[in-house]
């Protein structure tokens, strides 16, 4: 009380600072300065030094996690490390007897990752070619034409995909994608494109990459589209004003004005969309086949890198192939860690400055 | 004749904005009807076989009729009950550094960063950490190295939704504590979290609500059981690793039961999303300004 007191009359005995000064001085101040005064104030150092400290451990403990996983993925991968090295990623292994490449032969301890390699990239690229379009056509959507009402719902139909569990997924490709795929798509493929040679008429169960595609990329479409829409929304409006003031119509405003101006960040949202891609497991192992072969056609059955690591890790019996598919695993964590930091910095080099946005 | 062809590119413009305009309709569409078509199966094939001994009996062996997933759902209790002591406090705590402690610093920038990069690391990768860190040594499967597994995976969501729910919470409310004399720790404990906990809260349950989801840490680490079992230190059920095995079980009423599970799970997400939404939609926050 007597604190207050003392401070106000000093403030009022001085008389050579103007009421205007005052007022810009004090807006001058910023609120972290009032912080640091504020702060000076107490007398509880030691619970403030404890506090603050153990705040900087949880968050420093987010390093460790990383360092930890790539720690013991490396130790226990060492093993088909020093015996396949880089080959293990590029080479197949020939049989001797039939001169047909073997990838993965865990009776002979002969490991490959080439065919879950090639599954993995395959299924993946699919899937952004069909989820792209589809997740640029809803942000552009939902930010541009979207009429108010539908705007709320929509956002919200987009979070509980991207809510929904990948086994649930799985379960409904399982036994509604893949009948449906089978019945009516497959052969409309194998009609049309198959002189390509990409969809061969040998694999009568409809599992296989187009199948995995088509649910990955509706598992991915919602973190490209909100990405997308984020990175949309994030473009000034003058842009917008500026174009249509030109007299253009709407898709020219929205092509010259913000996709132009959005187009690294949505480069950045897409490739976010492939790191989910590239390391979803459970519905993938479910639709893809699971087979450890190279096929060119599209509806053979195949594999992927989370797929073979699912299928048989809890099975794997020998040292060797326990090691094979930790190898595998820590090239998934390297690959995507790659993946995920390009594009949060393409998508931050885009939004960065622009406050966070509840739509 | 110019005026013919400006009529023409007119025309043109127009037709292009309409087509684009169309097409951004029809993927709109594209997108919401595999939901559509997800929860009208899900509810379909579910609803018919979620009964009483769905939650209150154990699986029956291979190929006989009936039973439930009992101890599957104890058994996802108990391993999100280990996930939520690791990553809750964990994240919790990452948070309030990111927004309290570190902002505009580069560790903090550094950390943000590694969080959201370490989202995007496939959840089977963690569990083959857990299964280095925790199966190896002990030597066996166990509902503890599960556990950690989803409690690692959700350290960086909670992490962040703690920051941007706390960098809600305006200035003026932390300095009105630290102005009374409060400590900088209770400021923050019971003035600042406490005033963005009803987001923070949800921002954990739906952390809590994608770990639930998760199966592929749990293949080789929970490992699946179809006996109760609450041990730590054992193989342990849990509800999306049995919807996995019945959904590539043969028998009709294993795959009865995998859409039984299917549905006790989708609603409990979309429990969570849905609160998420009312939460930071509704502004509880922006109340306290």
């Amino acid at each position: 009380m007597p604190e207050i007191r003392i401070s106000h009359s000093q403030l009022q005995s001085e008389p050579g600072v103007s009421a205007a000064e005052k007022a810009t001085a004090t807006s001058t101040i910023e609120s972290s300065a009032i912080r640091k005064f504020l702060l000076s104030r107490g007398n509880s150092a030691i619970a403030d030094g404890i506090f603050h400290w153990l705040m900087v451990l949880c968050a420093l403990s987010i390093f460790g996690i990383v360092i930890l996983i790539a720690a013991e993925l490396m130790l226990r991968s060492n093993l088909a490390w020093s015996k396949f090295g880089f080959d293990f990623f590029f080479k197949a292994y020939f049989d001797p007897v039939t001169g047909l490449p073997n990838y993965w032969d865990p009776v002979n301890d002969h490991f490959s990752a080439l065919p879950f390699v090639y599954g993995t990239l395959v299924s993946s690229l699919l899937s952004l070619l069909l989820a792209v379009p589809l997740a640029i056509g809803l942000a552009i959507f939902l930010t541009e034409m979207c009429p108010g009402f539908l705007r709320g719902p929509l956002a919200f139909v987009t979070e509980l995909l991207a809510a929904i569990p990948s086994i649930i997924y799985g379960l409904w490709a399982m036994y509604a994608l893949v009948p449906l795929l089978r019945v009516h798509v497959n052969p409309l493929l194998i009609k049309f494109f198959g002189w390509t040679g990409l969809f061969s008429d040998d694999n009568p169960t409809g599992l296989g990459f187009v199948s995995a595609a088509v649910i990955l990329a509706i598992m991915i479409l919602p973190i490209i589209s909100s990405l997308t829409r984020e990175v949309m929304s994030s473009v000034p409006h003058s842009q917008r004003e500026a174009v249509l003031a030109l007299g253009s119509t709407r898709w020219e405003m929205i092509r010259m004005g913000v996709l132009r101006n959005a187009r690294i960040g949505i480069v950045g949202a897409v490739i976010l969309g492939l790191g989910r891609a590239l390391g979803e497991t459970m519905a993938v192992t479910m639709v893809i086949g699971n087979s450890p072969e190279i096929h060119h056609s599209l509806l053979s059955n195949g594999s992927s890198m989370a797929a073979v690591i699912a299928n048989e890790f809890a099975e794997a019996s020998g040292d060797m192939h326990r090691s094979a598919l930790i190898e595998i695993g820590l090239a998934l964590f390297i690959v995507t860690i790659l993946v995920n930091a390009l594009a949060r910095i393409l998508v931050w080099a885009v939004t960065r400055g622009t406050p966070a946005q509840v739509h | 004749m110019s005026a013919g062809a400006n009529n023409f590119r007119a025309r043109v413009r127009a037709l292009t904005d309409g087509t684009v305009t169309a097409l951004a309709i029809l993927a709109t569409v594209i997108v919401v009807a595999p939901l559509v078509a997800i929860f009208i199966y899900l509810i379909y094939k579910g609803a018919s076989s979620l009964n009483l001994a769905f939650f209150t009996q154990i699986p029956k062996p291979e190929g006989e009729s009936g039973g439930g997933m009992a101890n599957a759902i104890v058994g996802s209790a108990v391993l999100l009950g280990i996930a939520s002591i690791i990553g809750v406090p964990i994240g919790i705590g990452g948070g309030i550094f990111l927004a309290e402690f570190g902002r505009g610093t580069k560790l903090a920038n550094a950390i943000r960063f590694t969080a959201d990069v370490l989202n995007g690391v496939p959840s089977i990768v963690m569990g083959l950490a857990a299964y280095s860190l925790i199966v190896v040594p002990q030597g066996n499967f166990s509902a503890l190295s599960g556990g950690v597994a989803l409690g690692i995976m959700m350290v960086p969501t909670v992490c962040r939704t703690t920051e941007e729910m706390l960098l809600m919470v305006p200035h003026a409310v932390r300095e009105a504590a630290l102005g009374l004399g409060i400590p900088n720790w209770r400021s923050v404990l019971a003035i600042t979290v406490k005033t963005a906990s009803p987001g923070i809260i949800t921002g954990c349950m739906l952390a809590f609500a994608r770990v639930a989801g998760e199966t592929a840490p749990l293949l080789f680490t929970a490992l699946g059981n179809s006996f109760w079992s609450t041990s730590l230190n054992r193989p342990i059920a849990a509800l999306p690793l049995q919807i996995y095995i019945y959904a590539n079980g043969p028998y009709d009423d294993q795959h009865r039961l995998a859409w039984a599970g299917a549905l006790v799970l989708i609603a409990l997400i979309v429990v969570a999303v849905s609160l998420v939404r009312y939460v930071t939609s509704r502004g509880v926050l922006k109340g306290a300004s």
